[in-house]
């Protein structure tokens, strides 16, 4: 987490940066005076702790889209860094170019080899412009697809990191089939021969998250969403404003708890208090004590039947009334 | 010179009239002093409602029984109006001949999602007012004695959008095209995933793509064609995953939409983007074929791939 004054505070988290000023005032005046206030202190970290722990409590479904977001939260690379050893990242699509909004590259898990892909945003201005702000375009699917091919021919198992407001909507992204690379991926996803783990660590927006998102577990971290269309976007086609976005995001029902419940995701991570940013080494702890158990279960099967299983888990996936002669009805 | 419409292809998918431009408030040059129509409607000639079809393309007047026997293609510009699955069956099936397959499935509001209207009383509502009762329908019959399964979309049916019946349909279609060793025509027109549905939606990219490896496997032929509008979900799944993807002339395909792509890169779009030429010029699709020639086309690609 960057230190205090370059730390970012969403709305809801002010009172947190009050008490941070406050510290920092009294950190100030004991150097000053040569006093020693380490009580005061102490008491004002308690403070931020219960505020941290209180914000945990609290949070509605638009606080964590905006958590998600935080621009101090820690992105797909950081995790890498944090979780993994010997990573050694591989660039470009060997069609058109390389895109910096998708990374990916072997790397190991406590000795073993995985493949690690996921859409990277960046952490200024600069790097942003340069990630594209976590957008990728085709190439970075098809940039994926082949990392995910070289995975399956070395038989390593795939893991990736999904953290992004949508596929970029640009004209050339649809000259070079934006459509038909996310749709690539996600029939070779389902097909891949090699263990596949899903985290969303961020945003898990519509089809550009759903390009790497699919996999025989997914793993959704506390403060993240996932669903079909950003609450902004959904706000504005359905309610015809870009102003009912808390209300599109509960409706979506697009929290981890609500997609854990309705069985879409395997797991939910636990979160460092108040959100991944406030600590990301107990936040990469968590991630790999997740990623190692559900990595060992889905090792066991044999190839062609984690196909065949991952098949029937999204054939199952959807609700819908089924009329039979005596309207007798079948929920799925 | 094609006029270019100027569409919001999201809006759709709220299933509602597409809202017409009123509110925009503009500077009245004039002053109405009596509101509403004082004119009398006694000398006002009866014109039976929908017997007259005008063009959007090109504003040429045509009868309805005259656009119907020429397949709803504009005879002056070719422009291929918008039909639904009933027509594309009609057109395709010998004899008009077919037999509808999983028509038992509804969908239903599991979410309780509600925006400006209840998602459950939205699908009641479009069921009382089109009969359809979710956005696909599946047909099974022959084409010039080619026998073939043939899903398409009802974009009358919440833009067509994609929702858990439409991923359940699609599966057992080619459940039933695995059984029956047949081949598996998807004809889409839909602006994307119903977001009513949310991540339920999204999730049938992955149900039918497993779904389609099944059917790769079973060596039988997916034929995808895509008609004006296909977008979001439907181009980023199965739309583009065809053995062949074929495009009906002048259909407006994409991942995102127009609307907001020129609002994403702030500069008007070329003439043509995300028409069927236009991904044909980069090798989207395999061919682009007049609905006139479809039935034909159809007959003669599933016995290349037979023999």
């Amino acid at each position: 987490m960057p230190q205090y004054p370059n730390r970012q505070f969403l709305d809801f988290e002010q009172p947190i940066k009050t008490l941070y000023e406050e510290r920092e005032k009294l950190k100030q005046s004991a150097e000053k005076s040569k006093i020693d206030l380490t009580d005061g202190i102490n008491k004002i970290e308690e403070a931020i702790i219960g505020q941290r722990r209180d914000i945990t409590e609290h949070l509605t479904p638009w606080q964590r889209v905006q958590l998600s977001r935080h621009p101090d939260r820690p992105y797909t690379l950081k995790y890498i860094s944090k979780i993994f050893t010997n990573f050694v990242e591989l660039y470009g699509d060997r069609n058109v170019k390389d895109d910096k909004a998708m990374v990916g590259g072997f790397a190991q898990l406590d000795g073993e080899t995985i493949m690690v892909i996921g859409q990277q945003k960046g952490i200024n201005t600069k790097t942003r412009q340069l990630r594209n702000f976590g957008m990728a375009n085709p190439e970075g699917y098809r940039k994926a697809l082949r990392l995910m091919r070289l995975a399956e021919k070395f038989n390593k198992p795939v893991i990736t990191f999904v953290d992004t407001p949508g596929a970029y909507p640009g004209l050339e992204a649809e000259e070079r089939g934006q459509g038909e690379a996310i749709a690539r991926n996600i029939y070779e996803m389902i097909r891949l021969k090699v263990p596949i783990i899903i985290v969303i660590i961020g945003e898990g927006a519509s089809g550009g998250a759903f390009g790497i998102g699919v996999g025989d577990k997914t793993l959704m971290m506390e403060n993240t969403w996932y669903t079909v269309i950003s609450p902004e976007s959904c706000s504005s086609i359905l309610w015809r404003t870009w102003e009912k976005k808390e209300i599109a995001a509960e409706q979506l029902r697009l929290t981890a708890t609500d997609m854990k419940g309705f069985g879409l995701v395997d797991e939910i991570v636990p979160e460092p208090l108040g959100g991944a940013h406030w600590d990301y080494d107990e936040a990469a702890e968590k991630l790999k004590v997740s990623i190692k158990n559900a990595l060992a279960e889905i090792k066991i099967a044999e190839p062609n039947k984690r196909v065949s299983n991952r098949i029937e888990k999204y054939g199952n996936m959807g609700f819908w009334d089924e009329i039979v002669e005596e309207e007798v009805e079948n929920i799925q | 010179m094609r006029k270019e419409r100027e569409e919001d292809v999201e809006i759709n998918l709220t299933g509602e009239e597409t809202p017409s431009s009123s509110n925009d408030v503009k500077p009245k040059w004039y002053k109405r002093i009596r509101k509403g129509i004082t004119t009398s409607t006694a000398d006002k000639k009866e014109t039976p409602e929908g017997l007259w079809s005008k063009c959007p393309e090109c504003n040429y007047i045509s009868t309805t029984t005259e656009l119907r026997e020429g397949l709803y293609v504009c005879p002056k510009c070719n422009y291929h109006h918008r039909i639904g699955s009933e027509e594309y069956f009609d057109i395709i099936f010998d004899d008009k001949e077919y037999e509808v397959l999983f028509d038992n499935i509804k969908s239903k509001d599991f979410l309780n999602f509600t925006d400006l209207k209840n998602y459950q009383k939205r699908l009641d509502d479009i069921h009382a007012k089109t009969d359809l009762k979710d956005s696909m329908r599946v047909g099974v019959g022959k084409a010039k004695g080619e026998g073939l399964v043939v899903a398409c979309m009802d974009f009358e049916f919440i833009g067509g959008s994609l929702g858990s019946v439409m991923g359940e349909k699609f599966s057992r279609a080619v459940d039933y095209c695995i059984a029956h060793k047949l081949p598996f025509i998807v004809i889409s027109k839909s602006g994307g995933a119903r977001m009513m549905e949310s991540a339920f939606s999204l999730m049938q990219l992955a149900k039918t793509s497993g779904k389609l490896s099944q059917l790769s496997d079973a060596q039988l032929p997916y034929i995808s064609i895509l008609t004006d509008p296909t977008f979001g979900g439907i181009s980023a799944s199965f739309g583009m995953l065809g053995d062949l993807n074929i495009a009906e002339p002048g259909a407006l395909i994409g991942f995102a939409g127009p609307r907001v792509i020129k609002e994403t890169i702030k500069r008007d779009l070329p003439e043509g983007f995300q028409r069927s030429e236009f991904l044909l010029d980069h090798g989207f699709l395999d061919f682009i074929i007049d609905r006139k020639n479809m039935k034909e086309k159809l007959a003669q690609l599933v016995m290349l791939f037979r023999s």
